[in-house]
């Protein structure tokens, strides 16, 4: 690099960059903020919802599927796995409900975690509260 | 060894070393499970495996910057490490603490771990790569705390030099971001807007900070080049980086529910943010070319050119190619993902700390400046296995991408995801083969340090 630009040149635009973009970026948090409300609905988020999420935390379903898109890819999206399944709450819980123990030979199984009627439903009103998310039109079609 | 502390540093690079053995043995019984769908099942369910492999990745590369830490900030500030003692005990308890959970994930159901360690009082695990029980996150602070303690009292004691403030910047970083994965509100989308404070502002933030002073203190030592215009080039270098990176989290919000203006934001920002990947080519080749002396430690000079070329390709080009608006629509979430975390992670941060632990360990074991040319070639030989099969496996992990994006979400019948993983299936068995190559090579990296060691050491 040229003599002309010096060290402390290259310095400040390092503090002075880093200062500039951290402060822009918590001025468009803010903003994204107050947008969200219109999108993500959480005036339905119940507590039946709340008890969803933490069910899918604790039994690490994103240990294997994405949700929007994030988490691991070894099977299929589950934020519009509500729709997917005819906007079915009952589709949901029989499908978790029904996976064998020992799973199923030579194919991706999934594990059967033994939940509770009450945590089925709340696990299944979490995914169809995601569903309702307005995600920019993703995923591109019902397969996730 | 210019200064008796940085002696410390020697744990840690073993123990980054051996947790990475695991980490890629966990790797390959997830890529076996892709094709052997119920293998290890339900004794090992892919989940578990996942958590592992990822939980491991991230352990070893913070035992590995601790070390590099330990080991350059004597140097750099031209004094001994505020307390040896410290780091000493914090490294015990932070490999005792990682055990444990990893033994936790391994042996009892995730939901009873989670009820085991009160994740009801303060719900945190669950969550991709945060899927630590509460008490070990609070564990990994304290230990962040105790070592960003004993680092800064070293710095605030000695010389201060821009490579030990920047690497000092980027621990400081690393802590405070971490703190978010504390933050987990009922609202997903808010649960993953801050997520991402923790993922993206770590490995497109201030790991960089740490990954460019490492390679600025290994690119000194070996050139011999004048500091001045070293430090000029890190400068630059994270300036880019955070110029770029910081608006650039913004292509982790297009899909999440979001407001739809970061699809601009994140596209522009993050479509720059291969510019200090690439910077930091330029300046290490330039570096080398114009070195002032012949350091006999080859194999360190190999793992410094090899990272920036390697992080480049996998955080640059690869991120590049599914970073816009338009096409993350079609790739996000998708092998596409997996291959370009792989390529990356292994490029920026995996080499950077095997470049650091090839300039230091010679000297930490007792030579003057490198080992002997026998265990140079073998390490040399590991190197281009491991970066080689890297390759291989992003390629092939781009591939089964292609095919999923075109399958499920292009083509006009789109088909179900468990289809179209069955009929992909061949690029995963390629991508186990080329992780076997990969185990090769770690194999004989391991196998470098006990050859040769009653040899002489390596000249110019
Ligand atoms: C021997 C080779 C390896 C194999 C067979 C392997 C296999 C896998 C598999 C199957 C996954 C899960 C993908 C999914 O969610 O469906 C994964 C995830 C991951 N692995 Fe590896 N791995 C290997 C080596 C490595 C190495 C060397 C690194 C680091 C440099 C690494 C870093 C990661 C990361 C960061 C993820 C999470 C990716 C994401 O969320 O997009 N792996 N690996
Ligand atoms: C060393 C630096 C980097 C590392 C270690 C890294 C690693 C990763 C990992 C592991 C993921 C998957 C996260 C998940 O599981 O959801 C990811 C996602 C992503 N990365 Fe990077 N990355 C780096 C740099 C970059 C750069 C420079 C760009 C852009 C030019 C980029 C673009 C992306 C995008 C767009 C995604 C989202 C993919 C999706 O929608 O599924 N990354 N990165
Ligand atoms: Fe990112």
């Amino acid at each position: 690099m040229s003599e002309k630009f010096t060290k402390a040149m290259a310095r400040n635009i390092f503090y002075g960059g880093a200062v500039f973009f951290f402060l822009l970026f918590l001025a468009l948090t803010f903003d994204t903020h107050g947008e969200l409300p219109k999108r993500d609905h959480r005036e339905n988020i119940t507590e039946k919802v709340a008890m969803g999420k933490m069910v899918w935390e604790e039994n690490d379903c994103i240990g294997c599927h994405t949700l929007l898109g994030e988490g691991a890819y070894f099977a299929p999206e589950l934020g519009n796995v509500y729709k997917r399944f005819g906007n079915s709450k009952e589709g949901i819980i029989a499908f978790i409900k029904s996976r064998p123990p020992q799973g199923i030979e030579g194919r991706r199984s999934m594990p059967q975690f033994n939940l509770s009627d009450e945590e089925l439903d709340a696990l299944a009103e979490f995914l169809k509260w995601a569903s309702e998310i307005n995600t920019a039109g993703w995923p591109p079609n019902i397969q996730g | 060894m210019q200064y008796s502390s940085q002696a410390v540093a020697k744990p840690y690079f073993i123990a980054a070393i051996g947790l990475f053995v695991g980490q890629i043995l966990f790797g390959l019984i997830m890529g076996l499970q892709y094709v052997w769908g119920d293998f290890l099942f339900p004794e090992i369910p892919f989940n578990v495996a996942r958590m592992v492999h990822t939980n491991l990745l991230i352990v070893w590369l913070l035992f590995g910057f601790m070390g590099a830490a330990y080991y350059i900030v004597p140097e750099e500030t031209e004094t001994e490490l505020a307390s040896p003692k410290l780091a000493l005990a914090l490294f015990w308890i932070f490999l005792v603490a990682g055990a444990l959970t990893i033994l936790g994930y391994l042996l009892v159901p995730y939901a009873r771990l989670a009820e085991i360690t009160g994740n009801g009082l303060l719900p945190t695990m669950g969550r991709e790569f945060l899927e630590q029980p509460t008490i070990t996150k609070i564990g990994i602070v304290i230990v962040a705390l105790g070592f960003l303690y004993n680092i800064t009292m070293t710095i605030l004691k000695g010389r201060k030099t821009v490579i030990s403030l920047v690497l000092l910047l980027g621990l400081w970083g690393l802590a405070v971001f971490f703190l978010f994965s504390f933050y987990n509100p009922a609202n997903l989308v808010l649960d993953k807007y801050y997520w991402w404070w923790v993922v993206h502002l770590w490995v497109e933030g201030v790991w960089e900070l740490i990954l460019g002073s490492i390679l600025a203190f290994v690119l000194i030592k070996v050139t011999g080049v004048d500091r001045e215009i070293i430090e000029k080039w890190l400068y630059v270098i994270i300036a880019m980086t955070l110029i770029t990176g910081i608006i650039g989290t913004g292509h982790h919000y297009y899909w999440i529910g979001t407001p739809e203006y970061w699809q601009w934001l994140g596209s522009v920002f993050s479509a720059l943010e291969p510019i200090p990947f690439f910077m930091m080519v330029i300046f290490a080749f330039n570096m080398v070319n114009q070195r002032r002396r012949e350091h006999p430690n080859k194999a360190a000079t190999l793992w410094a050119l090899g990272t920036p070329v390697m992080a480049f390709l996998g955080a640059g080009v690869w991120g590049f190619m599914h970073t816009l608006a338009p096409v993350n629509y079609y790739t996000h979430g998708t092998q596409i993902t997996a291959a370009h975390g792989h390529m990356a992670f292994y490029g920026a941060y995996v080499m950077v700390v095997l470049a650091i632990i090839s300039y230091a360990m010679p000297i930490l074991r007792g030579r003057a400046a490198a080992n002997s040319g026998k265990a140079q070639v073998v390490e040399m030989w590991a190197f281009w296995l491991m970066t080689v099969s890297m390759v291989f496996i992003t390629l092939f992990l781009t591939g089964a991408g292609i095919l999923q994006v075109w399958l499920q979400r292009v083509s006009e019948d789109p088909q179900p995801f468990m289809v179209v993983q069955e009929k992909i299936a061949l690029f995963y068995w390629m991508r186990e083969v080329a992780g076997l190559f990969f185990l090769t090579g770690l194999a004989l990296y391991i196998i470098s340090f006990f050859v040769g060691s009653r040899e002489e050491e390596a000249t110019v």
